[in-house]
């Protein structure tokens, strides 16, 4: 659309497909004018938006540092100096340290872990629940997506704060109960996107077809049609991670995180706001790589689906 | 049209039921009482205190009788907080949170709107990515940071507006900055997207090969045909933002209703509870009603099925 | 191309403008006259600037009903809404209030109590002895349920009364005439005035309550009789208080105005202090954000007050391993409480070695701990630890440190204590112990059905004496000792403590009782008696933390 401004003639659709034919042309020298599979273009397509490139090496980044700086710096994230409290950055503790005398990129990495561990088992589980429950919802269509419907709504429609807190309540406050209470309404949302995927493609001729040749229903469901939907749900589920660790980050601000001396940028972000006139370092760290985090994800979930979406393509 | 509305009211009131259950029985099944407090009561106090409460008889008696009050629109009286009753409470504490919300909202729509047109229309420029980044950052900023960096600096550093309260228009800016970043991000990225893909559309390039400007493309096609998402997401949107945000009420001091919602639980305010359960549930069950409604009004395509919009 | 987006843009800007004009009407129903701030005070002719002074309490006040009040907060506003017949002073003793003279009987159980005549309800009508007894028999009534009715079981037939076996006339409190009032006590207690001080003892007006449980929930039907008058409540947001003109001793009080905000973030209150919205921080009326307080005191911007309250952890007495008495030793005498004070808790607490707290008074007119030092309970000594440690394993027969979690409610302060306490303990005596937090009411539940191995408590004092630590702490009896210790020779102190023959004999069995309880057995671990942080603006004078660490403002003026 950027160039409808350069001429108001009627040949304005041509240099759109000038450009187009363009960038095959540079694909094919590079590929070998071999015919590129749907998964290959979509991967081009993805590593031509620098936007969603550095949302992915962000991310590659976060997750390389949060597994190796742990193992390899002499600090822990559990042992107090109570002779060294609050410390700003220096050539020991790089990130400094916090109240307690603990090394805060330390505990910015570990909190690292537990963040995305969060995250990425949290996109896990609503990805599962989600295809099958929406896989089959949207397949059946009729009563049975009625009702299925229904009831997800319904479950949707309980506050969720409330579940979570609830839940916080009745169970220990860890990981597990974090994750559950998280997945519990999470995984909805997925479903519908699934079904609405399923029930576009399901009357698509090779769904049709392998229908005719007698395939069951899981096997269209799995074999033929969430693979064709793979796109909205990747780009969901992207867009999951984030979110999820937004959640833990809200939950412990509300002290229902995980429990100390494990720390996760949500229980670091909590305790160094309230320092962050005196001590920012201690608000500084967490709070950078959870955003960047965020950042990243949203930008390459965006990225992605850009990628995924042919019509999108120019 | 009817059948669809009566169908979808007939539903939201079972739903309710379900709901109201549910939350009885779930908040009865967690440990602690409203009426425990750190110094041990006395055992004589202890059986006149749940007798006066009720909590003496068993559950399904208990469950009876609240329903048998909330048929009659009564929601009871907090525990905790004595003799104020449940309804007022809320009634109380929903202005705010209505007010901030609603303005929340409306900015949310209006910026992300803007941004998300500037990036469509750019589609692949420099611009798109700028108008995205901008939003994208607003998103990555999680309102635990925001709210008290804001509050911090533009209203106690460089005193531009008050640390807390609602009482001036002025104090509305900050809390609705907080509020409205995540929303301004969805929707600018909601919006260009289906923007995108609408400006891709035959219609407009017939349009464009009229001859007819950016602008009044985008103004008289594109947006309209945009907006279906946006206004699926509003409805979800508005349910959560105007019943309150506990993070940024408790940072402005803003006496709104989404701090009881934490508070009711950790207190046991059994009635209070329910209270915020059913008045949340409603809003938010009448709200996608809307959203429904308006979505069947906006796309005649959906008249027919009357189905969700799940894209 | 940007030429095309003029048009929406200023579309937008004229909705946004539109928008922010109507929430401008929309809030301006609700646009009270905030606090006018300092303006007035400098018009150097008038000397009698109205005088204001703003504070927040970080919850709405659960009730401003006597009976029915349990919290702090309540306490801070009721104390200026309302009279009892004795107010504590400054030093935390009781002075007359609505009492004029109040006499006790010779064996101590009967007390004859004449009240002043000019003392009026905010109705008009005048303050009698009837009020008090109703008020009383209204709190015992269990019709009324009230959480606090206990505070009322020293007198004659309270709890009989309360537990629905009594009647009301059984109960020892008669007004034998409108101005004089006689109370029966089950048995002697010297420290009586001081309760009457109590919010549980305020008065109530009969005509306004009666039938009217939710006659304390809104401004206009509450009925007081105290220095000061309820003229707003906004739910959640503040209360405004204003200067009652009938009060009989109106001349001692020189605040006309006290607007009282409710605000929960800690940062939030400070940050009203430093921009002068509020003029007092501390006191459980908003608390200076603990990684400011040691700045705040290092500058000299902070008060450091003690608190009649004591930090300590619960061992469960009855669990391998704290049922071993050197293990608990040794637990207790590995952290080095100084250090956790200096770097952790950071309001220049005081270590506890014993467990009731240095503000609390004792007899002769001096201090109890004065009397009775705790510095010489025990000495913190990690090497000594590490080989009753091993001792007390031995006993057991254990060879490896059997799994232990140390139970805390959540909240960021208990944390990092017992972050650092189970620090100590990992470094001193090589244990591990893992940590739990519970939410507050999960949390008490688990502590009162003895599920922890170590748990955190708090205890603060409700009246200026020292048995609020030691009956209700260490005696096996007691309702509130979740540890379940039990020493026979404790509670025998204690029990002869209630009918010793002189209050000094009293006070001197409960420190032997403590010293038994600590030195020989560590019942409980003792870490600190809290103090309170507390900001006050310039020019105000009399407002102060009282002996319990709470705020008493009534009496304060501003220069």
């Amino acid at each position: 659309m950027s160039n409808t401004n350069q001429s108001n003639t009627s040949d304005k659709l041509r240099p759109e497909q000038f450009e187009k034919l363009k960038r095959d042309n540079v694909i094919k020298d590079g590929a070998g004018r071999k015919s590129l599979t749907a998964w290959q273009d979509i991967r081009l397509r993805l590593m031509s938006n620098k936007l969603a490139m550095t949302g992915f090496w962000i991310i590659v980044f976060i997750a390389v540092a949060a597994i190796f700086i742990p193992l390899l710096s002499p600090h822990d994230h559990f042992t107090n100096n109570l002779t060294n409290t609050n410390q700003p950055p220096n050539a020991t503790h790089w990130f400094g340290t916090d109240d307690l005398g603990r090394d805060v990129m330390e505990r910015t990495w570990k909190g690292a872990q537990i963040s995305l561990f969060v995250g990425l088992v949290a996109a896990l589980i609503d990805l599962i629940l989600g295809i099958i429950y929406g896989g089959i919802m949207g397949y059946y269509g009729g009563k049975v997506d009625e009702v299925m419907n229904r009831f997800a709504e319904i479950l949707y429609s309980i506050p969720y704060l409330l579940v979570v807190i609830l839940l916080l309540v009745v169970m220990e406050p860890s990981l597990t109960t974090i994750i559950i209470a998280m997945s519990i309404t999470g995984w909805i949302n997925m479903a519908w996107i699934v079904r609405g995927q399923i029930m576009q493609l399901k009357n698509q001729e090779y769904a049709l077809a392998s229908k005719s040749l007698g395939a069951g229903a899981m096997r269209i469901i799995f074999r033929h049609l969430i693979p064709n939907a793979m796109g909205p749900i990747l780009v969901t589920l992207t867009l999951t991670v984030p979110n999820a660790i937004f959640t833990e980050a809200f939950l412990s601000f509300l002290g229902l995180g995980v429990q100390s001396p494990v720390a996760s940028w949500g229980t670091m972000i909590d305790d160094g706001v309230k320092a962050m006139s005196i001590f920012p370092w201690r608000l500084l760290f967490p709070a950078l790589f959870l955003s960047l985090t965020i950042f990243a994800f949203n930008v390459f979930g965006d990225g992605l689906r850009d990628a995924f979406d042919p019509k999108l393509k120019k | 049209m009817l059948r669809f509305i009566l169908g979808k009211f007939v539903f939201m009131v079972f739903s309710l039921f379900l709901l109201v259950t549910a939350t009885f029985l779930l908040m009865n099944a967690i440990p602690g009482s409203p009426l425990q407090s750190e110094k041990a009561p006395n055992e004589t106090v202890q059986k006149n205190l749940e007798a006066y409460y009720g909590l003496d008889k068993p559950l399904y008696v208990q469950y009876g009788k609240y329903m048998a009050n909330l048929l009659q629109g009564d929601l009871g009286i907090s525990m905790k907080k004595k003799f104020q009753s449940v309804d007022k409470m809320i009634a109380n504490s929903f202005g705010p949170s209505l007010r901030l919300g609603l303005s929340a909202i409306v900015t949310s729509v209006i910026v992300g709107c803007i941004l998300g047109m500037i990036a469509a229309m750019h589609h692949r420029k420099i611009l798109d990515n700028v108008a995205m980044i901008i939003a994208v950052i607003g998103m990555a900023i999680p309102s635990i940071v925001l709210a008290p960096l804001l509050q911090y600096y533009f209203a106690f550093k460089w005193g531009f507006f008050e640390v807390a309260g609602l009482n001036a228009p002025l104090d509305y800016v900050l809390p609705t900055i907080a509020l409205a970043s995540g929303p301004i991000a969805f929707i600018a990225r909601l919006l260009r997207s289906t923007m995108i893909e609408v400006l891709n559309a035959d219609f407009i390039k017939t349009a464009k090969s009229k001859g007819l400007s950016g602008y009044v493309i985008v103004a008289r096609h594109a947006l309209r045909n945009s907006m279906l998402p946006v206004v699926t997401y509003l409805g979800y949107l508005t349910a959560g933002i105007i019943t309150g945000s506990v993070v940024i009420e408790k940072i402005f001091a803003i006496p709104g209703i989404g701090k009881y919602f934490v508070q009711s639980i950790i207190d046991r305010d059994y009635p209070l509870i329910m209270g915020i359960t059913i008045f949340y549930a409603v809003i938010l069950m009448v709200t996608r009603f809307l959203a429904d409604i308006a979505y069947v009004l906006i796309d005649p395509r959906m008249r027919a099925s009357g189905g969700k919009g799940a894209k | 191309m940007k030429g095309n987006f003029k048009k929406p843009v200023q579309f937008m800007l004229v909705l946004v403008i539109a928008f922010s004009m109507l929430l401008a009407a929309c809030s301006s129903d609700n646009n009270k006259p905030t606090p006018s701030n300092n303006g007035g005070t400098n018009n150097g002719g008038e000397t009698k600037a109205p005088q204001e002074f703003r504070f927040t309490i970080g919850s709405e006040p659960p009730s401003l009903d006597p009976a029915l009040m349990t919290d702090a907060q309540s306490g801070i506003v009721a104390s200026g809404l309302y009279e009892g017949l004795t107010r504590l002073n400054t030093k935390g003793e009781p002075e007359n209030a609505i009492a004029k003279e109040i006499k006790a009987s010779e064996d101590g159980k009967t007390y004859t109590i004449t009240l002043r005549e000019d003392a009026k309800w905010s109705n008009g009508d005048p303050v009698t002895a009837h009020d008090f007894e109703y008020a009383w028999k209204r709190s015992l009534n269990p019709e009324t349920g009230s959480e606090y009715a206990y505070m009322l079981f020293y007198i004659e037939n309270a709890e009989k009364f309360n537990s629905g076996e009594g009647t009301a006339d059984e109960v020892g409190v008669k007004a034998t005439g409108d101005y004089t009032l006689e109370v029966q006590l089950n048995s002697p207690a010297p420290y009586f005035p001081s309760l009457l001080a109590h919010y549980t003892y305020l008065p109530v007006h009969e005509g306004t309550v009666d039938g009217k449980p939710e006659w304390a929930a809104e401004a206009n039907t509450i009925v007081s009789n105290g220095p000061f008058v309820l003229k707003q409540w906004v739910h959640a947001d503040k209360l405004l208080l204003e200067k009652n003109p009938d009060y009989y001793n109106k001349d001692a009080i020189n605040f006309d105005k006290v607007t009282i905000s409710i605000v929960e973030d800690e940062s939030t209150v400070f940050q009203l202090f430093e921009t002068n919205k509020i003029d007092w921080i501390g006191a459980q009326a908003g608390s200076v954000p603990p990684d400011l307080t040691k700045k705040m005191i290092d500058e000299g911007r902070a008060e450091v007050t003690s608190v009649a309250s004591v930090y300590y952890y619960l061992f469960n007495n009855n669990k391998v391993p704290f049922n071993n008495a050197k293990v608990r030793k040794a637990f207790s005498m590995s952290i080095d409480r100084q250090s956790l004070i200096d770097n952790v808790a950071q309001a220049n607490q005081q270590p506890a070695y014993g467990l009731v707290p240095p503000s609390i008074a004792g007899p002769d007119g001096k201090m109890f701990r004065e009397v009775y030092p705790d510095t010489g309970y025990f000495q913190e000594n990690a090497d000594e630890a590490k080989k009753l440690f091993e001792e007390g394993m031995a006993e057991l027969g254990l060879t490896a440190f059997p799994e232990v979690t140390l139970l805390y409610n959540t909240s960021e302060g208990h944390k990092k204590l017992a972050e650092a306490v189970v620090d100590m303990w990992r470094k001193s005596l090589g244990v591990e112990v893992k940590l739990a937090n519970q939410e507050w009411g999960t949390f008490l539940e688990s502590r009162k059905a003895g599920q922890f191995d170590i748990a955190r408590s708090g205890w603060g004092a409700d009246i200026n004496h020292p048995i609020n630590f030691t009956f209700d702490l260490i005696h096996p009896k007691s309702g509130n000792n979740d540890g379940k210790y039990n020493n026979p020779k404790v509670e025998k102190l204690l029990d002869d403590s209630l009918v010793a023959s002189s209050s000094e004999e009293s006070m001197k069995m409960m420190a032997e009782a403590e010293k038994v309880a600590v030195s020989e057995d560590m019942g409980v671990l003792p870490t600190f008696y809290y103090t309170t942080v507390t900001m006050l603006k310039d020019g105000f004078e009399g407002v102060i933390s009282d002996y319990s660490g709470h705020l008493d403002w009534v009496h304060g003026s501003k220069k």
